[in-house]
């Protein structure tokens, strides 16, 4: 099982970060999410691997037979923070394309001056 | 737990977000009603970190959220350092609200519920004592930051906005990954419980040193200290002026958190020192990469994104050298130079008024670029106040002066604190170089601005004088009547943040203030 996990964190973080580093902002916003799942992942794997544990102590049972609810409990916060910030990441890709009529993170297609941007270049690819 | 004054501690944090949840129910063309919250709960803010700096004794407070004990419940800790950040946010934002109510919080909506948030957050970093609610406060005040800069909307904020929020995000992954580790080494997050844990166990695992690294590459990332901070300058100098003003404490956020653990975990123990000589090294490098900056700048928010990064960089590199006296001398020009810098972006954005060179180069976007201030006219600043020249162009003085660190205001007087601090005892090859880079940045700082100044005040101009309204004085006013009651009571200051220094060494100290007495 922990070579299971470390290879799927391993293959989330790598793809996350191959897409962070690709030129155009809807690449970097999957790159983002990818990265978020791999390090919630790594989080949960600090609370040690367990199965058919519950991460609940009851008053008798011994607190090796539990899970460690802690990380459980940061992973929750840790999604939906990750989760709002990509979607308002999300909004703000669709406005940069609007405005500067380009998805490139730079907001220009490479070899193209800044400003220069012609009203017919504004238009999406048709 | 009964007295009112107790839970004077969680007021900097309830209270914005109390009056930003009223703003969302407020329509947004009652902006009068909006402004007139937004500025009883700013103000409220300041008297409380005052409250709170003047009664603060050597022993740090704690508030247990919900009578929890620590380590298990959550805690609000509040020491010297905390006070004083609490107290730099409060005039600071107060100022920027100010400014900002005269007209730019009609530039957009929402701006006040934003700006609330962004205190909020800020505030709770200052006062949290354990790691995951430090994370749950930065990702608060993050957010609001990022509507903040996007405030205005227009091409160069939204581009701009796009790889601020990039960075930020991957940011926060670095602080999760580094949280998740030191929680799988040490099994506590509490920041005082951790400590107590690395002096029992004499020190720390390999692990944990590399998640206290991995943690601190975040907070490096947030205090945008080289190579980390190319995106600070473009981001704050494309920020709506009243939003790059209160971003200015945003930065500091990550200073106080690194200056915060590492006194605390690596004061003393097996870890002593740990990572001293890469924050040094870094604190350098930000220090000469700012002033570089700021030589190449053209425009003054531009200068003042860059003058953000050299008062960070002086902190961390005087928290590198583990010279108490420099320390000491950096935290008292932090507080100098944030203020000197919030006012630069304030004053950048009167000078530029009406000959806006971006606005030039938007012609070309004619049909999508809106004046933010399209359907008002001009004369909505207010009756403007006369001989405005001569107004703008003191403060940008005295802007210079502190930021530059030349007699006789209190910037100089933190310049002098930590070389006199670093020339006390013997004098390693380090110290020197710290010296020469503060001195050569000195003047670094001084010659765009002047440059700047003359190119702003002297040089005339077809379009007219700079224009000044009421409130953007008082703002003005403000943020420069708080450098000069810091310079005038520069030894008062001085002597607290020696204290400060004192108490953040005194790892025992804060480590029984929150556990208790008691083992837990």
């Amino acid at each position: 099982m922990e070579i299971v996990l470390s290879l799927g964190i391993g293959v989330f973080a790598a793809s996350g970060v191959w897409l962070l580093l690709r030129p155009r902002t809807f690449q970097v916003a999957l790159g983002l999410s990818l990265l978020a799942y791999a390090v919630n992942l790594f989080i949960f794997a600090m609370g040690r691997l367990k199965v058919g544990a519950p991460p609940v102590l009851e008053s008798g049972t011994d607190a090796a037979g539990i899970a460690d609810p802690v990380p459980q409990a940061l992973v929750l916060t840790a999604l939906v923070i990750s989760f709002a910030l990509t979607a308002l990441f999300l909004v703000v890709l669709l406005a940069a394309r609007g405005v500067t009529g380009s998805d490139h993170v730079d907001g220009q297609e490479p070899g193209q001056e800044t400003g220069q941007g012609k009203p017919s270049q504004r238009e999406p690819g048709r | 737990m009964s007295a009112w004054s107790d839970h004077l501690l969680v007021l900097p944090i309830v209270l914005p977000i109390a009056a930003s949840g009223i703003m969302l129910l407020l329509d947004e063309r009652r902006s009068g009603l909006k402004a007139a919250i937004s500025l009883a709960t700013a103000t409220a803010l300041l008297v409380t970190a005052l409250a709170l700096a003047w009664r603060m004794t050597d022993t740090p407070e704690v508030y247990r959220l919900g009578n929890w004990a620590a380590p298990y419940g959550i805690v609000l800790v509040a020491d010297r350092l905390s006070a004083m950040m609490l107290m730099l946010t409060g005039v600071l934002g107060l100022a920027a609200l100010v400014f900002a109510v005269a007209r730019w919080d009609r530039a957009g909506p929402r701006f006040h519920a934003l700006f609330l948030l962004l205190l909020m957050g800020v505030n709770g970093a200052f006062l949290t004592g354990d790691l995951f609610n430090l994370f749950v406060f930065f990702e608060v005040m993050l957010a609001a930051s990022y509507g903040l800069v996007l405030h205005g909307s227009g091409e160069a904020r939204i581009r701009a906005g796009l790889a601020y929020i990039a960075v930020n995000l991957i940011a926060s992954l670095f602080f999760l990954v580094g949280v998740s580790l030191v929680y799988g080494t040490m099994g506590t997050l509490n920041m005082a419980d951790l400590a107590r844990r690395l002096s029992e166990t004499g020190g720390g695992a390999g692990l944990f040193e590399a998640g206290c690294a991995v943690l601190g590459i975040a907070f490096l990332i947030k205090c945008s200290a080289w190579p980390l901070g190319f995106w600070l300058p473009p981001t704050y100098a494309a920020a709506s002026p009243p939003a790059a003003a209160v971003l200015a404490i945003l930065s500091k956020v990550g200073v106080y958190v690194v200056v915060r653990l590492s006194l605390l975990l690596f004061g003393a123990g097996a870890s002593e020192g740990f990572g001293q000589g890469w924050l040094f090294a870094a604190g350098l490098a930000t220090i000469a990469y700012g002033t570089l900056g700021i030589l190449g700048a053209r425009d003054l928010m531009r200068a003042a994104a860059y003058a953000v990064m050299i008062s960070s960089g002086t902190v961390l590199a005087a928290l590198g050298t583990g010279n108490r006296a420099a320390l000491s001398g950096a935290l008292f020009y932090l507080v100098g130079s944030t203020l000197a810098a919030g006012a630069l972006f304030l004053l950048g954005e009167i000078l530029q008024r009406g000959r806006d060179p971006a606005a030039a180069s938007l012609a070309v976007f004619a049909d999508e670029y809106r004046d933010p201030f399209d359907d008002e006219g001009a004369t909505e600043t207010g009756r403007a106040i006369p001989a405005a020249v001569a107004i703008v162009g003191g403060a940008f003085l005295f802007c210079a002066l502190m930021l530059a660190g030349l007699p006789p205001l209190a910037g100089f007087v933190g310049k002098l604190a930590m070389f006199s601090g670093l020339a006390a005892g013997a004098m390693p090859p380090a110290a020197w170089a710290f010296i020469l880079v503060l001195t050569l940045s000195s003047l670094g700082t001084l010659m765009p601005l002047v440059r700047l100044g003359t190119l702003g005040f002297w040089v005339p101009h077809d379009d007219s004088d700079p224009v000044i309204g009421p409130l953007e004085f008082a703002a003005l006013a403000g943020l420069l009547g708080a450098c000069l009651v810091l310079t005038l009571w520069g030894g008062a200051g001085l002597a607290y943040t020696d204290r400060t220094v004192a108490g953040l060494s005194n790892a025992a100290g804060y480590i029984g203030a929150v556990l208790g007495s008691g083992t837990p």
